[in-house]
Protein backbone atom coordinates (compact mmCIF):
# COMPACT_ATOMS: atom_id res chain seq x y z
CA UNK A 1 0.00 0.00 0.00
CA UNK A 2 2.68 2.25 1.02
CA UNK A 3 4.32 1.21 -2.52
CA UNK A 4 1.12 2.07 -4.20
CA UNK A 5 0.88 5.11 -2.26
CA UNK A 6 4.03 6.39 -3.46
CA UNK A 7 4.21 5.17 -6.58
CA UNK A 8 0.78 7.69 -7.39
CA UNK A 9 2.67 10.57 -5.67
CA UNK A 10 5.32 10.25 -8.07
CA UNK A 11 3.19 9.62 -11.15
CA UNK A 12 0.96 12.80 -9.97
CA UNK A 13 4.22 14.97 -9.76
CA UNK A 14 5.47 13.27 -12.68
CA UNK A 15 2.13 13.83 -14.72
CA UNK A 16 1.74 17.60 -14.04
CA UNK A 17 4.77 17.64 -15.59
CA UNK A 18 3.75 16.43 -18.93
CA UNK A 19 0.20 18.55 -18.54
CA UNK A 20 2.32 21.62 -18.53
CA UNK A 21 4.16 20.57 -21.63
CA UNK A 22 0.50 18.80 -23.43
CA UNK A 23 -1.38 22.28 -22.35
CA UNK A 24 1.36 23.81 -24.75
CA UNK A 25 0.03 21.22 -27.31
CA UNK A 26 -3.32 21.56 -27.16
CA UNK A 27 -3.06 25.58 -27.14
CA UNK A 28 -1.24 25.54 -30.29
CA UNK A 29 -3.13 23.19 -31.46
CA UNK A 30 -6.47 25.20 -31.01
CA UNK A 31 -4.75 28.39 -32.49
CA UNK A 32 -3.08 27.07 -35.36
CA UNK A 33 -4.17 24.24 -36.46
CA UNK A 34 -0.86 23.05 -36.18
CA UNK A 35 0.18 19.62 -34.10
CA UNK A 36 3.40 20.22 -33.35
CA UNK A 37 6.15 18.59 -32.87
CA UNK A 38 8.70 21.19 -31.89
CA UNK A 39 7.74 20.65 -28.42
CA UNK A 40 10.67 18.37 -27.60
CA UNK A 41 13.74 20.29 -28.89
CA UNK A 42 11.78 23.06 -26.97
CA UNK A 43 11.61 21.15 -23.81
CA UNK A 44 15.58 19.95 -24.26
CA UNK A 45 16.57 23.93 -25.08
CA UNK A 46 14.73 25.15 -21.95
CA UNK A 47 16.73 23.00 -20.02
CA UNK A 48 19.89 23.22 -22.23
CA UNK A 49 19.73 27.29 -21.23
CA UNK A 50 19.11 27.31 -17.89
CA UNK A 51 21.86 24.70 -17.11
CA UNK A 52 24.53 26.32 -19.22
CA UNK A 53 23.57 29.96 -17.71
CA UNK A 54 23.58 28.88 -14.40
CA UNK A 55 27.68 28.58 -13.86
CA UNK A 56 27.87 32.34 -15.05
CA UNK A 57 24.47 34.39 -14.05
CA UNK A 58 23.19 32.17 -10.84
CA UNK A 59 19.96 29.73 -10.75
CA UNK A 60 17.39 32.32 -10.80
CA UNK A 61 18.44 34.26 -13.43
CA UNK A 62 19.35 31.51 -15.47
CA UNK A 63 15.77 30.17 -15.07
CA UNK A 64 14.05 33.06 -16.35
CA UNK A 65 16.53 33.69 -19.08
CA UNK A 66 16.38 30.19 -19.91
CA UNK A 67 12.18 30.47 -19.98
CA UNK A 68 12.71 33.89 -21.98
CA UNK A 69 14.44 32.22 -24.39
CA UNK A 70 12.36 29.36 -25.10
CA UNK A 71 9.37 31.59 -25.12
CA UNK A 72 11.23 33.17 -27.86
CA UNK A 73 12.35 30.45 -29.60
CA UNK A 74 8.86 29.03 -30.05
CA UNK A 75 7.79 33.07 -30.96
CA UNK A 76 10.07 33.09 -33.86
CA UNK A 77 9.23 29.64 -34.85
CA UNK A 78 5.29 30.83 -34.94
CA UNK A 79 5.90 34.29 -36.84
CA UNK A 80 8.54 32.83 -39.20
CA UNK A 81 7.32 29.45 -40.18
CA UNK A 82 3.85 28.90 -38.90
CA UNK A 83 2.22 32.44 -39.28
CA UNK A 84 3.45 32.14 -43.51
CA UNK A 85 1.98 28.48 -44.04
CA UNK A 86 -1.27 29.07 -42.43
CA UNK A 87 -4.10 27.23 -44.89
CA UNK A 88 -1.73 24.35 -45.58
CA UNK A 89 -2.68 21.08 -44.81
CA UNK A 90 -2.41 19.86 -40.96
CA UNK A 91 -0.43 17.16 -42.25
CA UNK A 92 2.01 19.22 -44.20
CA UNK A 93 2.32 21.86 -41.22
CA UNK A 94 2.94 18.63 -38.87
CA UNK A 95 5.98 17.29 -40.80
CA UNK A 96 7.13 21.41 -40.83
CA UNK A 97 7.25 21.12 -37.32
CA UNK A 98 8.97 17.74 -37.26
CA UNK A 99 11.70 19.60 -39.78
CA UNK A 100 11.93 22.35 -37.27
CA UNK A 101 12.77 20.12 -34.44
CA UNK A 102 15.30 18.35 -36.17
CA UNK A 103 17.33 21.92 -36.82
CA UNK A 104 17.02 22.97 -33.45
CA UNK A 105 17.52 19.47 -31.96
CA UNK A 106 20.98 18.78 -33.97
CA UNK A 107 22.25 21.96 -33.00
CA UNK A 108 22.02 21.66 -29.42
CA UNK A 109 23.30 18.22 -29.35
CA UNK A 110 26.10 19.63 -30.96
CA UNK A 111 26.34 22.15 -28.34
CA UNK A 112 25.80 19.65 -25.49
CA UNK A 113 28.35 17.39 -27.20
CA UNK A 114 29.98 15.34 -24.56
CA UNK A 115 29.13 17.24 -22.19
CA UNK A 116 26.77 16.30 -18.76
CA UNK A 117 25.21 19.50 -17.83
CA UNK A 118 23.25 20.12 -14.59
CA UNK A 119 20.68 22.04 -13.60
CA UNK A 120 21.89 23.15 -9.92
CA UNK A 121 18.50 23.19 -8.22
CA UNK A 122 19.05 24.72 -4.72
CA UNK A 123 16.88 22.31 -3.61
CA UNK A 124 19.37 19.84 -4.30
CA UNK A 125 17.98 15.91 -4.58
CA UNK A 126 17.09 14.97 -1.85
CA UNK A 127 13.53 13.28 -0.86
CA UNK A 128 10.76 15.02 1.22
CA UNK A 129 9.22 11.48 3.17
CA UNK A 130 6.53 10.83 5.13
CA UNK A 131 6.53 7.80 6.67
CA UNK A 132 7.59 5.54 4.52
CA UNK A 133 6.10 6.85 1.35
CA UNK A 134 8.56 8.86 -0.66
CA UNK A 135 9.20 11.68 -2.99
CA UNK A 136 12.13 13.89 -4.15
CA UNK A 137 11.92 17.24 -2.90
CA UNK A 138 12.53 18.34 -7.08
CA UNK A 139 8.92 16.38 -7.48
CA UNK A 140 7.44 17.94 -4.50
CA UNK A 141 8.42 21.75 -5.90
CA UNK A 142 7.86 20.68 -9.61
CA UNK A 143 4.12 19.68 -8.88
CA UNK A 144 3.50 23.09 -6.23
CA UNK A 145 4.73 25.15 -9.29
CA UNK A 146 2.75 22.70 -11.54
CA UNK A 147 -0.30 23.20 -9.75
CA UNK A 148 -0.51 27.22 -9.74
CA UNK A 149 0.84 27.33 -13.61
CA UNK A 150 -2.10 25.09 -14.18
CA UNK A 151 -4.76 26.74 -12.29
CA UNK A 152 -3.28 30.05 -13.71
CA UNK A 153 -3.29 29.19 -17.38
CA UNK A 154 -6.96 27.63 -17.18
CA UNK A 155 -8.22 30.80 -15.06
CA UNK A 156 -6.65 33.05 -18.20
CA UNK A 157 -8.22 30.19 -20.86
CA UNK A 158 -11.49 31.02 -18.64
CA UNK A 159 -11.80 34.60 -17.83
CA UNK A 160 -8.95 37.04 -19.85
CA UNK A 161 -10.08 38.90 -22.96
CA UNK A 162 -6.91 35.95 -24.54
CA UNK A 163 -9.01 33.31 -23.55
CA UNK A 164 -11.90 34.05 -25.14
CA UNK A 165 -10.27 35.32 -28.23
CA UNK A 166 -8.06 32.09 -28.40
CA UNK A 167 -11.24 30.10 -28.07
CA UNK A 168 -13.72 32.08 -30.36
CA UNK A 169 -11.15 31.54 -33.22
CA UNK A 170 -10.59 28.25 -32.77
CA UNK A 171 -14.29 27.76 -32.93
CA UNK A 172 -14.87 29.62 -35.92
CA UNK A 173 -11.48 31.33 -37.00
CA UNK A 174 -13.57 33.83 -39.66
CA UNK A 175 -16.42 34.77 -37.73
CA UNK A 176 -13.63 35.62 -35.04
CA UNK A 177 -11.25 37.62 -37.32
CA UNK A 178 -14.88 39.56 -38.41
CA UNK A 179 -14.29 40.48 -34.81
CA UNK A 180 -11.41 42.47 -35.13
CA UNK A 181 -9.55 39.27 -33.21
CA UNK A 182 -6.18 38.97 -34.80
CA UNK A 183 -5.55 34.92 -35.70
CA UNK A 184 -2.03 35.56 -35.88
CA UNK A 185 -1.32 37.09 -32.57
CA UNK A 186 -3.50 34.77 -30.87
CA UNK A 187 -1.59 32.26 -32.74
CA UNK A 188 1.92 33.82 -31.52
CA UNK A 189 0.94 34.16 -28.26
CA UNK A 190 -0.09 30.61 -27.77
CA UNK A 191 3.34 29.36 -28.98
CA UNK A 192 4.76 32.12 -26.32
CA UNK A 193 2.78 30.61 -23.45
CA UNK A 194 3.52 26.94 -24.88
CA UNK A 195 6.93 27.40 -24.90
CA UNK A 196 6.83 29.15 -21.19
CA UNK A 197 5.34 25.81 -20.19
CA UNK A 198 7.67 23.58 -21.79
CA UNK A 199 10.81 25.32 -20.16
CA UNK A 200 9.64 25.18 -17.04
CA UNK A 201 8.13 21.68 -17.21
CA UNK A 202 12.35 21.29 -18.45
CA UNK A 203 13.46 22.85 -15.13
CA UNK A 204 11.62 20.27 -13.12
CA UNK A 205 12.32 16.96 -15.65
CA UNK A 206 16.41 17.35 -15.76
CA UNK A 207 16.00 16.87 -11.64
CA UNK A 208 15.95 14.17 -9.50
CA UNK A 209 15.15 11.60 -9.80
CA UNK A 210 16.03 11.75 -13.55
CA UNK A 211 19.47 12.85 -14.41
CA UNK A 212 20.97 16.46 -15.55
CA UNK A 213 20.51 17.79 -19.40
CA UNK A 214 21.28 15.14 -22.19
CA UNK A 215 19.32 14.64 -25.25
CA UNK A 216 17.35 11.81 -23.53
CA UNK A 217 15.39 14.75 -22.08
CA UNK A 218 13.54 15.26 -25.30
CA UNK A 219 11.97 11.63 -25.06
CA UNK A 220 10.31 13.10 -22.30
CA UNK A 221 8.44 15.59 -23.98
CA UNK A 222 7.62 12.79 -26.67
CA UNK A 223 5.93 11.19 -23.75
CA UNK A 224 3.60 14.48 -23.48
CA UNK A 225 2.41 13.93 -26.90
CA UNK A 226 -0.01 11.00 -26.08
CA UNK A 227 -1.27 12.69 -22.95
CA UNK A 228 -2.32 15.34 -25.30
CA UNK A 229 -3.62 13.36 -27.76
CA UNK A 230 -5.60 10.87 -25.03
CA UNK A 231 -7.32 13.49 -23.82
CA UNK A 232 -8.34 15.14 -26.92
CA UNK A 233 -6.25 17.10 -28.99
CA UNK A 234 -8.13 20.79 -28.12
CA UNK A 235 -9.10 20.24 -25.39
CA UNK A 236 -7.30 22.03 -22.08
CA UNK A 237 -8.94 19.77 -19.62
CA UNK A 238 -8.31 16.80 -21.72
CA UNK A 239 -4.55 17.66 -21.48
CA UNK A 240 -4.40 18.04 -17.77
CA UNK A 241 -6.21 14.43 -17.27
CA UNK A 242 -4.20 12.94 -20.30
CA UNK A 243 -1.40 14.49 -18.27
CA UNK A 244 -1.66 12.89 -15.16
CA UNK A 245 -2.86 9.69 -16.67
CA UNK A 246 0.22 9.26 -18.45
CA UNK A 247 2.15 10.47 -15.51
CA UNK A 248 0.39 7.79 -12.71
CA UNK A 249 0.60 4.71 -15.47
CA UNK A 250 4.19 5.47 -15.81
CA UNK A 251 5.60 5.78 -12.28
CA UNK A 252 3.14 2.71 -11.73
CA UNK A 253 4.84 0.55 -14.71
CA UNK A 254 8.23 1.80 -13.72
CA UNK A 255 7.40 0.63 -9.32
CA UNK A 256 6.14 -2.64 -10.41
CA UNK A 257 8.46 -3.71 -13.38
CA UNK A 258 9.59 -6.50 -11.38
CA UNK A 259 5.92 -7.72 -10.87
CA UNK A 260 5.84 -6.77 -15.02
CA UNK A 261 9.18 -8.32 -16.14
CA UNK A 262 7.22 -10.83 -18.21
CA UNK A 263 6.11 -7.47 -20.35
CA UNK A 264 10.26 -7.30 -20.67
CA UNK A 265 12.50 -4.28 -18.85
CA UNK A 266 11.74 -0.56 -19.75
CA UNK A 267 8.16 -1.29 -19.93
CA UNK A 268 7.12 1.87 -18.16
CA UNK A 269 9.13 3.66 -21.22
CA UNK A 270 6.24 2.27 -23.77
CA UNK A 271 3.52 2.73 -21.02
CA UNK A 272 2.06 5.87 -22.35
CA UNK A 273 1.65 4.90 -25.56
CA UNK A 274 0.23 1.58 -24.96
CA UNK A 275 -2.51 4.14 -22.90
CA UNK A 276 -2.45 6.30 -25.47
CA UNK A 277 -3.70 3.14 -27.93
CA UNK A 278 -6.56 2.04 -25.45
CA UNK A 279 -8.14 4.94 -25.20
CA UNK A 280 -8.09 6.11 -28.45
CA UNK A 281 -9.52 2.67 -29.74
CA UNK A 282 -12.79 3.38 -27.66
CA UNK A 283 -12.54 7.41 -28.28
CA UNK A 284 -11.14 8.43 -31.21
CA UNK A 285 -10.96 11.69 -30.37
CA UNK A 286 -9.45 11.31 -26.93
CA UNK A 287 -11.31 11.45 -23.65
CA UNK A 288 -12.59 15.36 -24.13
CA UNK A 289 -11.63 16.06 -27.80
CA UNK A 290 -13.88 17.34 -29.90
CA UNK A 291 -11.87 16.88 -33.23
CA UNK A 292 -10.73 13.86 -35.08
CA UNK A 293 -7.28 14.83 -36.46
CA UNK A 294 -8.58 13.90 -39.77
CA UNK A 295 -12.11 16.03 -40.01
CA UNK A 296 -9.85 19.06 -39.23
CA UNK B 1 -20.50 56.59 -46.38
CA UNK B 2 -18.76 53.58 -47.91
CA UNK B 3 -18.39 53.85 -51.70
CA UNK B 4 -18.24 50.82 -54.44
CA UNK B 5 -17.01 51.43 -57.39
CA UNK B 6 -17.09 49.31 -60.62
CA UNK B 7 -16.04 46.21 -58.31
CA UNK B 8 -15.14 42.86 -59.60
CA UNK B 9 -14.51 40.08 -57.78
CA UNK B 10 -13.27 36.71 -58.29
CA UNK B 11 -12.31 33.38 -56.86
CA UNK B 12 -9.32 31.40 -57.57
CA UNK B 13 -8.89 33.78 -60.68
CA UNK B 14 -11.96 31.82 -62.38
CA UNK B 15 -15.29 32.23 -60.71
CA UNK B 16 -16.53 35.68 -61.43
CA UNK B 17 -18.86 36.27 -58.60
CA UNK B 18 -19.18 40.04 -58.10
CA UNK B 19 -19.17 42.37 -61.91
CA UNK B 20 -18.63 46.00 -62.20
CA UNK B 21 -20.94 46.67 -59.06
CA UNK B 22 -21.53 50.56 -57.76
CA UNK B 23 -23.66 51.16 -55.18
CA UNK B 24 -23.69 53.82 -52.23
CA UNK B 25 -24.36 53.54 -48.06
CA UNK B 26 -25.26 56.88 -47.46
CA UNK B 27 -24.47 57.45 -43.63
CA UNK B 28 -27.63 57.26 -41.54
CA UNK B 29 -29.57 54.95 -44.38
CA UNK B 30 -30.27 51.83 -44.59
CA UNK B 31 -29.59 50.40 -47.56
CA UNK B 32 -30.54 46.80 -49.01
CA UNK B 33 -29.35 44.22 -51.74
CA UNK B 34 -31.46 42.14 -52.77
CA UNK B 35 -30.35 38.90 -55.26
CA UNK B 36 -30.80 34.95 -55.06
CA UNK B 37 -28.55 32.29 -54.37
CA UNK B 38 -24.83 33.02 -55.85
CA UNK B 39 -25.72 36.71 -56.67
CA UNK B 40 -22.80 37.92 -54.96
CA UNK B 41 -24.35 39.03 -51.59
CA UNK B 42 -21.38 37.66 -49.69
CA UNK B 43 -19.02 38.09 -51.76
CA UNK B 44 -19.54 42.02 -51.41
CA UNK B 45 -20.25 42.12 -47.86
CA UNK B 46 -16.38 39.76 -47.74
CA UNK B 47 -15.20 42.57 -49.98
CA UNK B 48 -16.23 45.62 -47.23
CA UNK B 49 -14.89 43.26 -44.06
CA UNK B 50 -11.99 42.28 -45.28
CA UNK B 51 -12.43 38.34 -45.42
CA UNK B 52 -12.73 38.10 -49.05
CA UNK B 53 -8.81 36.31 -48.57
CA UNK B 54 -9.79 33.65 -46.36
CA UNK B 55 -12.09 32.36 -49.55
CA UNK B 56 -9.25 32.92 -51.75
CA UNK B 57 -11.35 35.89 -53.42
CA UNK B 58 -9.73 38.64 -54.77
CA UNK B 59 -10.62 42.14 -56.07
CA UNK B 60 -9.62 42.36 -59.60
CA UNK B 61 -10.49 46.06 -60.21
CA UNK B 62 -12.55 48.98 -58.74
CA UNK B 63 -12.52 50.24 -55.59
CA UNK B 64 -14.28 50.29 -52.10
CA UNK B 65 -13.49 53.31 -49.58
CA UNK B 66 -15.57 53.74 -46.58
CA UNK B 67 -15.37 57.90 -45.46
CA UNK B 68 -12.95 58.09 -47.72
CA UNK B 69 -10.38 55.14 -46.54
CA UNK B 70 -9.73 52.46 -49.11
CA UNK B 71 -10.79 48.98 -47.90
CA UNK B 72 -9.54 46.69 -50.68
CA UNK B 73 -5.77 46.47 -49.24
CA UNK B 74 -7.43 46.14 -45.29
CA UNK B 75 -7.17 43.11 -43.50
CA UNK B 76 -10.63 41.94 -41.37
CA UNK B 77 -9.41 43.52 -37.80
CA UNK B 78 -8.30 47.09 -39.52
CA UNK B 79 -11.82 47.40 -40.95
CA UNK B 80 -13.66 46.85 -37.45
CA UNK B 81 -11.57 49.71 -36.53
CA UNK B 82 -12.87 51.78 -38.79
CA UNK B 83 -16.12 51.00 -38.05
CA UNK B 84 -17.58 48.38 -40.14
CA UNK B 85 -18.67 45.27 -38.65
CA UNK B 86 -20.23 42.57 -40.67
CA UNK B 87 -22.95 40.04 -39.43
CA UNK B 88 -21.82 36.54 -41.05
CA UNK B 89 -25.07 34.52 -43.01
CA UNK B 90 -26.09 31.71 -40.76
CA UNK B 91 -24.75 33.47 -37.75
CA UNK B 92 -21.95 31.54 -36.95
CA UNK B 93 -22.29 32.33 -32.97
CA UNK B 94 -19.91 30.47 -30.70
CA UNK B 95 -21.70 27.91 -29.84
CA UNK B 96 -19.29 26.72 -26.77
CA UNK B 97 -18.83 30.47 -25.71
CA UNK B 98 -21.65 32.32 -23.35
CA UNK B 99 -23.72 34.56 -24.33
CA UNK B 100 -21.60 36.99 -22.44
CA UNK B 101 -18.35 35.45 -23.84
CA UNK B 102 -20.05 36.04 -27.32
CA UNK B 103 -20.69 39.55 -26.72
CA UNK B 104 -17.05 40.45 -25.11
CA UNK B 105 -15.68 38.65 -28.41
CA UNK B 106 -17.73 40.66 -30.17
CA UNK B 107 -15.85 43.63 -28.56
CA UNK B 108 -12.32 42.14 -29.02
CA UNK B 109 -11.98 44.75 -32.27
CA UNK B 110 -13.09 48.01 -29.68
CA UNK B 111 -10.19 49.22 -27.57
CA UNK B 112 -12.15 51.76 -25.71
CA UNK B 113 -13.43 50.55 -22.70
CA UNK B 114 -15.94 52.59 -22.17
CA UNK B 115 -17.24 52.58 -25.47
CA UNK B 116 -17.38 48.94 -25.32
CA UNK B 117 -19.76 49.26 -21.77
CA UNK B 118 -21.75 50.99 -23.06
CA UNK B 119 -22.47 49.23 -25.95
CA UNK B 120 -22.69 46.44 -23.43
CA UNK B 121 -25.86 48.42 -22.14
CA UNK B 122 -27.23 48.81 -25.20
CA UNK B 123 -27.06 45.18 -26.36
CA UNK B 124 -28.94 44.12 -23.02
CA UNK B 125 -31.45 46.86 -23.58
CA UNK B 126 -32.07 45.96 -26.58
CA UNK B 127 -32.26 42.45 -26.32
CA UNK B 128 -33.66 41.66 -22.63
CA UNK B 129 -33.02 37.50 -23.51
CA UNK B 130 -29.22 38.14 -23.74
CA UNK B 131 -29.06 39.36 -20.39
CA UNK B 132 -31.23 36.78 -18.69
CA UNK B 133 -29.15 34.23 -20.86
CA UNK B 134 -25.83 35.41 -20.25
CA UNK B 135 -23.82 32.59 -18.47
CA UNK B 136 -25.93 30.30 -21.26
CA UNK B 137 -23.75 28.54 -23.68
CA UNK B 138 -24.47 29.96 -27.19
CA UNK B 139 -25.16 26.27 -28.55
CA UNK B 140 -28.27 26.43 -26.41
CA UNK B 141 -30.57 29.74 -27.94
CA UNK B 142 -33.32 29.08 -30.21
CA UNK B 143 -32.49 30.21 -34.16
CA UNK B 144 -34.23 33.65 -33.41
CA UNK B 145 -32.19 34.25 -29.91
CA UNK B 146 -29.04 33.04 -31.65
CA UNK B 147 -29.66 35.83 -34.58
CA UNK B 148 -30.18 38.41 -31.79
CA UNK B 149 -26.65 37.72 -29.90
CA UNK B 150 -25.04 37.45 -33.37
CA UNK B 151 -26.06 41.37 -34.18
CA UNK B 152 -25.82 42.07 -30.73
CA UNK B 153 -22.24 41.12 -30.83
CA UNK B 154 -21.47 42.97 -33.87
CA UNK B 155 -22.38 45.66 -32.04
CA UNK B 156 -20.37 45.74 -28.99
CA UNK B 157 -17.77 46.82 -31.48
CA UNK B 158 -20.02 49.89 -31.74
CA UNK B 159 -19.92 50.08 -35.75
CA UNK B 160 -20.78 53.33 -38.01
CA UNK B 161 -22.26 50.78 -40.71
CA UNK B 162 -23.76 47.45 -39.95
CA UNK B 163 -23.20 45.06 -42.61
CA UNK B 164 -25.88 42.19 -42.04
CA UNK B 165 -25.95 38.85 -44.29
CA UNK B 166 -29.59 37.80 -44.30
CA UNK B 167 -30.79 38.10 -40.85
CA UNK B 168 -33.77 36.09 -41.77
CA UNK B 169 -32.47 32.74 -42.89
CA UNK B 170 -34.42 30.07 -41.45
CA UNK B 171 -36.22 32.44 -39.11
CA UNK B 172 -40.27 31.76 -39.07
CA UNK B 173 -42.19 34.92 -40.03
CA UNK B 174 -43.18 36.33 -36.87
CA UNK B 175 -39.29 36.30 -35.86
CA UNK B 176 -38.49 38.10 -39.15
CA UNK B 177 -40.66 40.80 -38.34
CA UNK B 178 -38.38 41.34 -34.84
CA UNK B 179 -35.59 41.29 -37.00
CA UNK B 180 -36.73 43.97 -39.49
CA UNK B 181 -38.05 46.63 -36.10
CA UNK B 182 -34.60 45.79 -34.88
CA UNK B 183 -32.35 47.07 -37.53
CA UNK B 184 -34.47 50.08 -37.50
CA UNK B 185 -34.16 50.69 -33.88
CA UNK B 186 -30.19 49.86 -34.50
CA UNK B 187 -30.48 52.23 -37.37
CA UNK B 188 -32.50 55.66 -35.58
CA UNK B 189 -29.95 55.16 -32.82
CA UNK B 190 -27.81 56.20 -35.69
CA UNK B 191 -25.95 53.25 -37.07
CA UNK B 192 -26.02 53.34 -40.68
CA UNK B 193 -26.82 49.41 -42.40
CA UNK B 194 -26.38 47.13 -45.47
CA UNK B 195 -28.98 45.38 -45.52
CA UNK B 196 -28.40 41.76 -47.67
CA UNK B 197 -31.24 40.03 -48.00
CA UNK B 198 -33.70 37.54 -50.01
CA UNK B 199 -36.60 38.50 -47.86
CA UNK B 200 -37.19 41.38 -49.97
CA UNK B 201 -40.53 41.70 -47.88
CA UNK B 202 -38.61 42.89 -44.67
CA UNK B 203 -35.66 44.46 -46.59
CA UNK B 204 -37.76 47.17 -48.65
CA UNK B 205 -40.16 47.43 -45.37
CA UNK B 206 -37.09 48.92 -43.34
CA UNK B 207 -34.33 49.84 -46.03
CA UNK B 208 -34.53 53.58 -47.36
CA UNK B 209 -32.64 52.49 -50.81
CA UNK B 210 -32.02 48.96 -52.53
CA UNK B 211 -30.38 47.42 -54.89
CA UNK B 212 -30.86 43.98 -57.02
CA UNK B 213 -28.31 42.02 -57.79
CA UNK B 214 -28.19 39.61 -60.33
CA UNK B 215 -25.49 37.18 -60.89
CA UNK B 216 -23.05 39.72 -59.93
CA UNK B 217 -23.92 42.56 -61.52
CA UNK B 218 -26.66 45.43 -59.93
CA UNK B 219 -29.91 44.96 -61.79
CA UNK B 220 -31.71 47.64 -60.43
CA UNK B 221 -31.61 50.24 -57.90
CA UNK B 222 -33.28 53.24 -56.09
CA UNK B 223 -35.50 54.00 -53.66
CA UNK B 224 -36.93 51.12 -51.43
CA UNK B 225 -40.44 51.82 -51.64
CA UNK B 226 -40.44 53.00 -54.90
CA UNK B 227 -38.29 49.52 -56.38
CA UNK B 228 -40.75 47.23 -54.03
CA UNK B 229 -43.52 48.91 -57.12
CA UNK B 230 -41.60 47.90 -59.93
CA UNK B 231 -42.72 44.55 -61.86
CA UNK B 232 -39.27 42.98 -61.67
CA UNK B 233 -39.40 42.86 -57.89
CA UNK B 234 -43.20 42.20 -57.63
CA UNK B 235 -42.48 39.23 -59.57
CA UNK B 236 -38.80 37.56 -58.35
CA UNK B 237 -38.55 38.64 -54.98
CA UNK B 238 -42.49 39.25 -53.75
CA UNK B 239 -43.85 36.40 -54.75
CA UNK B 240 -46.69 37.74 -57.11
CA UNK B 241 -46.43 35.87 -59.78
CA UNK B 242 -48.97 33.55 -59.04
CA UNK B 243 -46.79 31.02 -57.33
CA UNK B 244 -44.73 31.40 -53.92
CA UNK B 245 -45.39 33.31 -50.44
CA UNK B 246 -44.72 36.46 -50.21
CA UNK B 247 -40.98 36.74 -48.90
CA UNK B 248 -40.19 32.73 -49.40
CA UNK B 249 -36.39 31.94 -50.35
CA UNK B 250 -36.30 31.44 -53.82
CA UNK B 251 -34.20 28.78 -55.49
CA UNK B 252 -33.07 30.03 -59.07
CA UNK B 253 -30.40 28.41 -61.55
CA UNK B 254 -27.96 31.20 -60.27
CA UNK B 255 -26.42 31.26 -63.34
CA UNK B 256 -26.08 30.80 -67.10
CA UNK B 257 -23.06 29.66 -67.24
CA UNK B 258 -23.70 26.59 -65.38
CA UNK B 259 -26.62 25.94 -66.84
CA UNK B 260 -24.97 25.80 -70.69
CA UNK B 261 -22.48 23.22 -68.57
CA UNK B 262 -24.87 21.04 -67.65
CA UNK B 263 -26.91 20.80 -71.04
CA UNK B 264 -23.51 20.79 -72.70
N1 LIG C 1 -15.15 30.52 -51.51
C1 LIG C 1 -15.59 30.50 -52.78
N2 LIG C 1 -14.84 29.92 -53.74
C2 LIG C 1 -15.27 29.88 -55.02
N3 LIG C 1 -16.42 30.41 -55.43
C3 LIG C 1 -17.22 31.00 -54.53
C4 LIG C 1 -16.84 31.07 -53.15
N4 LIG C 1 -17.81 31.71 -52.48
C5 LIG C 1 -18.75 32.02 -53.38
N5 LIG C 1 -18.40 31.61 -54.61
C6 LIG C 1 -19.16 31.81 -55.85
O1 LIG C 1 -19.38 33.17 -56.05
C7 LIG C 1 -20.68 33.43 -56.50
C8 LIG C 1 -21.36 34.38 -55.54
O2 LIG C 1 -21.48 33.75 -54.27
P1 LIG C 1 -22.03 34.48 -52.98
O3 LIG C 1 -21.81 33.58 -51.84
O4 LIG C 1 -21.44 35.83 -52.91
O5 LIG C 1 -23.58 34.60 -53.30
P2 LIG C 1 -24.78 35.02 -52.37
O6 LIG C 1 -25.53 36.04 -53.11
O7 LIG C 1 -24.31 35.36 -51.03
O8 LIG C 1 -25.64 33.68 -52.32
P3 LIG C 1 -26.52 33.06 -51.13
O9 LIG C 1 -27.83 33.76 -51.16
O10 LIG C 1 -26.68 31.64 -51.52
O11 LIG C 1 -25.78 33.24 -49.88
C9 LIG C 1 -21.36 32.08 -56.60
O12 LIG C 1 -21.29 31.66 -57.94
C10 LIG C 1 -20.54 31.19 -55.74
O13 LIG C 1 -20.54 29.87 -56.23
MG1 LIG D 1 -24.62 34.63 -49.19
Amino acid sequence: MTQFLSLLLNGISLGALYALIALGFVIIFKSSEVVSFTHGSLLLLGAYSIARLSDSIGFLPAVVVGILITALAAFVIERLIINRLRGAAVISLAIVTIGVDIIILTELIRQIGSDILNVPHPWGGESFRVGSIGLSQNRLIAFVVAAVLIAAFFAAFKYSSWGIAMRASAEDGETAALMGIRQGRVSALAWVVAGVLAAVAALFLVGSPTPGVSPTAYAVALRAFPAAILGGLDSTGGALVGGLLIGIAEAMAAGYQDQLLFLGRGFSAVVPFIVMIAVLMFRPSGLFGTKELTRV
Amino acid sequence: MLSIDALHVTYGGAVQAVRGVSMEVPDGKVVAVLGSNGAGKTTLLRTISGTLRLHRGKVESGSVTFDGADLVSRDPAQAVRLGLVQVPEGRRIFGRLTVEENLRAGGMGNRDKAAKSKAQDRVYDMFPVLKERSSQRGALLSGGEQQMLAIGRALMASPKLLLLDEPSLGLAPRIIGQIGEVIAEINRQGTSVLLVEQNATMALGVADLAYVLDVGEVSLSGDARQLSQTDEVQRLYLGHDGGGEAGERRVRVPSGKKLSRWTA
